[in-house]
C-alpha cells in the first residue's frame, strides 16, 4: 500500500472519488478539477452493509457510487471494484479514498494508573486517534480487580491502549494493570481467534516486564510514554500506532474491508480522525479557536481547537438515528420536549423516537417530526459538549504555583479551559446538520446546543463531506482545501450573544451598525429576544454593541464592544436570551417564546408556525 | 439511488434457511455434516474462564513482592479450596504466624513477584449452543460451530427483546387490529408463542410471563409499556439478552399498529405448529431483526436457495410492493408507480429522492425513498 501511495502524483489528479462508510449510511462524494480549480460535483448515498445480513461493506459503497454514476454519467465501477485509473473524461478516477466508522468504528479500551492523570491522557490519545473509548481502567477507578476483569471480558474491544507512570518512576502499578489485562484475556470483537492488539505507552522502565506479561497473548506494540514527565503529554506516538493497528488488525478483519483496502491506495481512515483533521486545519489556517461537531447517526464527535490545543471526544451512544433513544434516555424526555413549540404528548414523542431508532434511515416527512428531531439534536449537542469539556482541561498532577485567587477558586483546577467567550467559530457536520432544510435550523441547533457567548461565527458542512476532505488532505491538501473553502464550508453568519441575565423585557444591549450599502441601523434588544439581520455571505458590517450593566459581550459587564460582524446564509443573529439560557417552566409561555425565536430566524415554514401559534390561541 | 433502499422484512411461507450457530470463543463442535438435529440438540460447547479473585500477599503478610515465592504453599496450576491456606509467614520463634487464605475455590493461575499478587481462577463456566431450529447440519465450522439448514416459514419482526426459544403458535386475537389485553392471555398458553394484534399492554406481558408463555408476537407496543415491562429504558437497539421470562417480537413498530395482513394470515395458517423465535435485534449498519421460524420438514428438499446469503439483488422498480415506514401513512402498503430521478421538495422543504405510490386505499402519494421498505414477494 505504501508503494501505491508514494507513486501518487497529486498534480495529475483531476477526478477524485471519496467515500465514508458511516454507521448507517455510506456516502460517496465526487470531485473534479474544473477550470483549474477543484470542485465538489455530486453526492451519492446508500445504506451501509457492513453488518448482517450483508456483511460486506463494499456493497453499500458500490450502491452509493452507483448513484454518483447515475447522476453524472461518469463510469466509476468495474465488475468487481472501482475503476482506479482514469481512462477518459467519463470513465475512471485518478484517486479513490475512504474513511470508515461502520460497524461501530474503532472501539478501544484504555488503561492508566491514575484516573485523572495517565488514564486521562490515554483516553485523550485514543479519542484523538478516532476511537470510541468503551471504558477507562485505572488503579483508582473505584472498581475491584475482579470487576475490571469481568468488564474487560464482556466488552471485546478492537484494541487496548495501556499507559501509566512517568519515565523512570514507579513501575508496580502499571505492571499490575498489565497483569489484570492478561488475566482477563479479552477477545477481539472482530476475527475469532486472532490476537488482540495492545499498545503500551507507559513508563519505559517497565517495558521488559510488560513484554513478558503481555506479548504471549496479545499483539503488543511498544511506543514512547504518553506522559514521560507529568508536565508533558506526548500522545502522537500512541496515536500513530493506533492508526497503523487499525488498518493491519481491525479493518482487515471487518467484513469486506480487505477488498475495500485494495480499492484505495492510501490507508482507510477512521471517520472522526478525518473529520478532526479538517476542523484542525480550519482553526490553524485562520488562527482561531474553533469548536466542531460531527452529529452522526450513532455518535456525537466534538472537537475543540483552543489556543492551539486540539481535543476530540466522542459520545459513543449519542446520535440521531441508531442512538436517538439513548439521547432520550440521557437527556430525559422533559429536556427534549422543552424545545417543542407544540403540546408534547409523551407517548407520541417516545414512539416517534423509537420508530426512528428501529428504522434509522428514514427521514421526517412532516414539520412536526422535523422539529422533534431538531429538539433531540440540541440535547445531543449539549450532552456531547458537556462530555467534551470533561476532557478539554489542563494536565493534572502538575505542581503549580497558586495565587490567592486560585486558592479561593478551587474550580480552576478541574474545569475545562474552554471559555465560550473566546470561541471564534462553531462549525457543524453530520447528516442532520448538513441536510437541515433551512440553514437557520442548523444555526439554532448549534446556538442552543453550545450556548456561544460574545461574537461567534457559525458554519456548517454543506452536504457532509468533511471526513472525505480530511482523508483527501493526506494525499492532496490543495484539492481538499479548495473544495473545503468553496463547496464545503457554508458560512451561516455571526451570533452575538450576551452572557449573564437581567429582567425579562428590559434592555439587554444596543447595536449600532453601518450596513454595506452605507445605511445606519440602530437596534435595541430586549432581554429574551432573538433578532436576525440579513447579511450575505462574505459581507461584513462594522458594529458597536453596548450591553446593559449586568451583561457582557466580551469586554466585561456593561462594556461596549466594537467589531466587524460577518454575514452568512442566515446573517447576523442577535441573541439577547442571556447565559445560562433559561426556558420558562410553564408550557404555554415556553412555547410562545420558542415560536417568537423560530419566527425571528424564519427557521420553519410560516404556515407551520401559524398552526402552532393558533394552537396556543394566538393569531 | 436504484439500490439505495431499505430492505423489507421477510414474510415467507416457505424458504430454505441457514442458521449459523457460533460459539463466542473457540471450543468443541459436537455434530457432523449431514447430521439431523432438533430444536434443543447441543451442537457445540466451550467454556469461558470463571471468575477471578486476586490475593494481595504483600499487604496480607507484610512482605516484599520478590519474597512472595518464599512464603507460598501453592504453585501455579494447583487446585485450592475456599479458605485454604495459600501462603504463610512464621513470626518470631514460630509465633505470631500470619497466613493468607484463598477467597474462593479454583486454580492458582498466576503468581507475580513484581506486584506480590496471586490470581486464583474459579472453575470455567460451560457454554452450550443449541441447534435452535430442527434441520440438517449443512456445514461444520471447525472449533467455532456449524450451519443448520432447514425448510421453514420465516417471518421477521421489526424489533424484539428476549432470546431464542420455541413453542407452539397460538392465537389470542381474531383480527390483526385487535389489542392483546391481559384478559386475552389464557392459562393454557403456557409454553406457547402467542400471537396478538395491534398492541400489547404491559399488564398482558406481565401475565404472560408469569404463566410461562414462551413468546408474544404483536404488531405494536407503546414505548412506555416496554420500559415498564423491562424495568429500564433501552438506549441503543441491541437486544436479545434480556432476562424477562419471555421473548417479545413486534412486527410493525412503536404505538398501536395493526399487524400486516400478510404476516397475520401466514401466522394464522401456521397455528398449532412449533416455532423457533428470537427477539434479538441489532440496528446499525445492516440489521439483525427478530424472527419467527416455523420448520416445515415436508418441504425440506423443495428449494435450495440459501436464505442467509441474501444480498440486495435488485433495486426499486415500478410495480413493486412497498410499505410506508414513517408518518404520515405509517404502515400503508402500495405499489410503486414512478421513480423520478430528480430531487423533489417534500413538506419539510428537504429536497429528496422520492417515489410515487398507489396506496391500497386508492390514494396516490409521493414519499421519500428512504421512508418505504420493499415487501419481498
Amino acid at each position: 500500500m505504501e508503494d501505491k501511495a508514494s507513486s501518487l502524483k497529486p498534480e495529475q489528479m483531476r477526478v477524485i472519488l471519496a467515500t465514508d462508510c458511516g454507521s448507517t449510511t455510506s456516502k460517496a462524494r465526487f470531485f473534479k478539477k474544473i477550470n483549474n480549480e477543484y470542485r465538489f460535483v455530486c453526492a451519492g448515498e446508500a445504506p451501509t452493509t457492513v453488518e448482517a445480513p450483508y456483511e460486506d461493506v463494499t456493497l453499500g459503497v458500490r450502491n452509493a457510487v452507483r448513484e454518483v454514476e447515475e447522476l453524472t454519467g461518469h463510469r466509476l465501477l468495474s465488475e468487481s471494484g472501482m475503476i482506479d485509473s482514469r481512462i477518459d473524461e467519463k470513465t475512471g478516477v485518478d484517486l479513490y479514498v475512504t474513511t470508515s466508522s461502520a460497524g461501530g468504528g474503532l472501539q478501544m479500551m484504555v488503561a492508566g494508573v491514575v484516573k485523572t492523570m495517565t488514564a486521562e491522557s490515554a483516553e485523550r490519545a485514543a479519542l484523538g486517534a478516532g476511537a470510541i473509548v468503551m471504558d477507562v481502567i485505572a488503579v483508582n477507578d473505584g472498581r475491584r480487580l475482579h470487576e475490571k476483569i469481568d468488564m474487560m471480558r464482556h466488552l471485546r474491544p478492537d484494541m487496548i491502549l495501556v499507559a501509566g507512570g512517568t519515565d523512570g518512576g514507579d513501575i508496580e502499578h502499571v505492571i499490575q494493570t498489565a497483569e489484570v489485562i492478561r488475566t482477563a484475556e479479552p477477545k477481539a470483537r472482530l476475527g475469532i481467534g486472532y490476537e488482540l492488539p495492545v499498545v503500551y505507552a507507559g513508563n519505559k522502565r517497565a517495558r521488559k516486564q510488560i513484554e513478558e506479561i503481555l506479548s504471549s497473548k496479545f499483539a503488543l506494540t511498544i511506543v514512547d510514554n504518553i506522559r514521560p514527565v507529568l508536565e508533558i503529554e506526548n500522545s502522537e506516538p500512541a496515536r500513530e500506532a493506533i492508526h497503523e493497528l487499525f488498518m493491519e488488525h481491525v479493518m482487515s478483519h471487518a467484513p469486506g474491508y480487505n477488498r475495500l483496502m485494495h480499492w484505495t491506495p492510501i490507508p482507510i481512515m477512521p471517520t472522526p480522525a478525518a473529520e478532526g483533521r479538517m476542523f484542525r486545519t480550519l482553526a490553524e489556517r485562520r488562527n482561531i479557536n474553533v469548536i466542531g461537531v460531527g452529529l452522526g447517526g450513532a455518535t456525537t464527535n466534538v472537537y475543540s481547537v483552543y489556543d492551539g490545543k486540539f481535543v476530540r471526544t466522542v459520545s459513543a451512544n449519542l446520535g440521531m438515528s441508531y442512538s436517538i433513544c439513548n439521547v432520550l434516555r440521557s437527556a430525559g424526555l422533559q429536556n427534549i420536549t422543552r424545545w417543542l413549540p407544540f403540546e408534547a404528548d409523551e407517548v407520541k414523542i417516545r414512539n416517534v423516537l423509537r420508530n426512528k431508532m428501529i428504522r434509522p434511515t428514514t427521514i421526517p416527512r412532516t414539520i412536526d417530526e422535523l422539529v422533534i428531531e431538531h429538539a433531540v439534536a440540541r440535547e445531543a449537542l449539549r450532552l456531547g459538549f458537556e462530555h467534551h469539556k470533561q476532557l478539554a482541561r489542563g494536565l493534572r498532577g502538575i505542581q503549580r504555583s497558586r495565587t490567592i485567587a486560585d486558592i479561593f477558586d478551587q474550580k480552576s483546577f478541574v474545569e475545562t479551559y474552554i471559555d465560550m467567550m473566546h470561541i471564534h467559530m462553531i462549525a457543524g457536520t453530520g447528516g442532520l446538520l448538513s441536510h437541515a432544510p433551512r440553514r437557520a435550523q442548523t444555526a439554532l441547533a448549534l446556538i442552543d446546543g453550545f450556548l456561544p457567548e460574545g461574537l461567534t461565527k457559525l458554519a456548517q458542512d454543506s452536504v457532509f463531506m468533511m471526513p472525505h476532505l480530511g482523508v483527501l488532505s493526506t494525499v492532496h491538501p490543495q484539492a481538499a482545501l479548495e473544495i473545503f473553502e468553496k463547496d464545503c464550508l457554508v458560512r451561516i453568519g455571526t451570533c452575538v450573544a450576551v452572557k449573564g441575565t437581567t429582567g425579562e423585557g428590559s434592555e439587554a444591549f444596543k447595536l449600532t451598525a453601518i450596513m454595506p450599502d452605507g445605511s445606519r441601523i440602530e437596534k435595541s434588544m430586549n432581554f429574551g429576544e432573538v433578532v436576525r439581520i440579513p447579511l450575505d455571505e462574505r459581507m461584513s458590517i462594522s458594529a458597536e454593541i453596548e450591553p446593559s450593566k449586568e451583561l457582557d459581550v466580551g469586554m466585561g459587564p456593561g462594556n461596549k464592544l466594537k467589531a466587524n460582524l460577518e454575514g452568512g446564509v442566515v446573517g447576523v443573529i442577535l441573541d439577547a436570551r442571556g447565559r445560562p439560557l433559561a426556558l420558562p417552566d410553564e408550557s404555554h409561555e415556553r412555547r410562545k417564546k420558542l415560536l417568537r425565536w423560530f419566527s425571528a430566524l424564519d427557521a420553519y415554514p410560516q404556515t407551520s408556525l401559524q398552526r402552532y401559534s393558533q394552537d396556543l390561541g394566538g393569531s | 439511488m436504484a439500490l439505495a433502499y431499505t430492505p423489507g422484512l421477510k414474510v415467507k411461507a416457505s424458504t430454505v434457511i441457514q442458521v449459523e450457530r457460533r460459539l463466542p470463543i473457540p471450543g468443541e463442535v459436537l455434530v457432523k455434516e449431514g447430521e439431523r438435529v432438533e430444536f434443543d440438540t447441543v451442537v457445540a460447547r466451550t467454556s469461558v474462564p470463571g471468575g477471578v479473585e486476586i490475593v494481595k500477599l504483600v499487604h496480607l503478610l507484610g512482605i516484599d513482592p520478590d519474597d512472595v515465592g518464599r512464603y507460598l504453599t501453592k504453585k501455579v496450576g494447583d487446585d485450592v479450596k475456599k479458605d485454604e491456606i495459600i501462603a504463610e509467614k512464621k513470626g518470631f520463634l514460630g509465633m505470631f504466624k500470619s497466613v493468607a487464605t484463598s477467597p474462593t475455590t479454583g486454580v492458582i493461575q498466576q503468581i507475580s513477584e513484581l506486584t506480590g499478587q496471586v490470581t486464583i481462577s474459579e472453575p470455567p463456566v460451560p457454554i452450550e449452543i443449541k441447534a435452535y431450529v430442527p434441520g440438517r447440519i449443512e456445514k461444520v465450522l471447525p472449533n467455532e460451530g456449524c450451519i443448520v439448514q432447514t425448510s421453514a416459514a420465516l417471518i421477521q419482526g421489526i424489533f424484539g427483546v428476549g432470546g431464542e426459544t420455541h413453542g407452539k403458535l397460538a392465537f389470542a386475537v381474531d383480527s390483526p387490529d385487535e389489542m392483546l389485553t391481559s384478559d386475552r392471555i389464557r392459562d393454557d398458553y403456557a409454553r406457547k408463542v402467542v400471537v396478538g394484534g395491534s398492541l400489547v399492554k404491559v399488564e398482558a406481558l406481565r401475565k404472560a410471563a408469569s404463566l410461562g408463555v414462551k413468546g408474544i408476537v404483536v404488531g405494536g407496543i407503546e414505548d412506555k409499556d416496554l420500559s415498564d415491562f423491562l424495568g429500564y429504558e433501552i438506549g441503543v437497539a441491541i437486544t436479545g439478552h434480556e432476562n424477562i421470562g419471555l421473548t417479545l417480537i413486534v412486527t410493525e413498530g412503536f404505538g398501536t399498529m395493526c399487524m400486516s395482513e400478510r404476516t397475520f394470515n401466514l401466522l394464522r395458517r401456521l397455528e398449532g405448529k412449533e416455532a423457533a423465535i428470537n427477539g434479538a435485534t441489532q440496528i446499525r449498519a445492516g440489521v439483525i431483526r427478530p424472527e419467527i421460524i416455523v420448520p416445515q420438514p415436508d418441504a425440506e428438499r423443495a428449494v435450495h436457495s440459501a436464505e442467509s446469503s441474501v444480498v440486495p439483488q435488485k433495486g426499486m422498480e415500478p410495480g413493486m410492493a412497498v410499505r410506508i415506514i414513517r408518518e404520515p401513512d405509517f404502515g400503508r402498503m402500495g405499489k410503486i408507480v414512478r421513480l423520478p430521478v430528480d430531487l423533489q421538495v417534500v413538506e419539510t422543504e428537504s429536497p429528496v429522492r422520492v417515489l410515487e405510490v398507489d396506496l391500497e386505499d386508492g390514494r396516490k402519494v409521493v414519499v421519500p425513498r428512504a421512508d418505504v421498505e420493499i415487501i419481498e414477494e
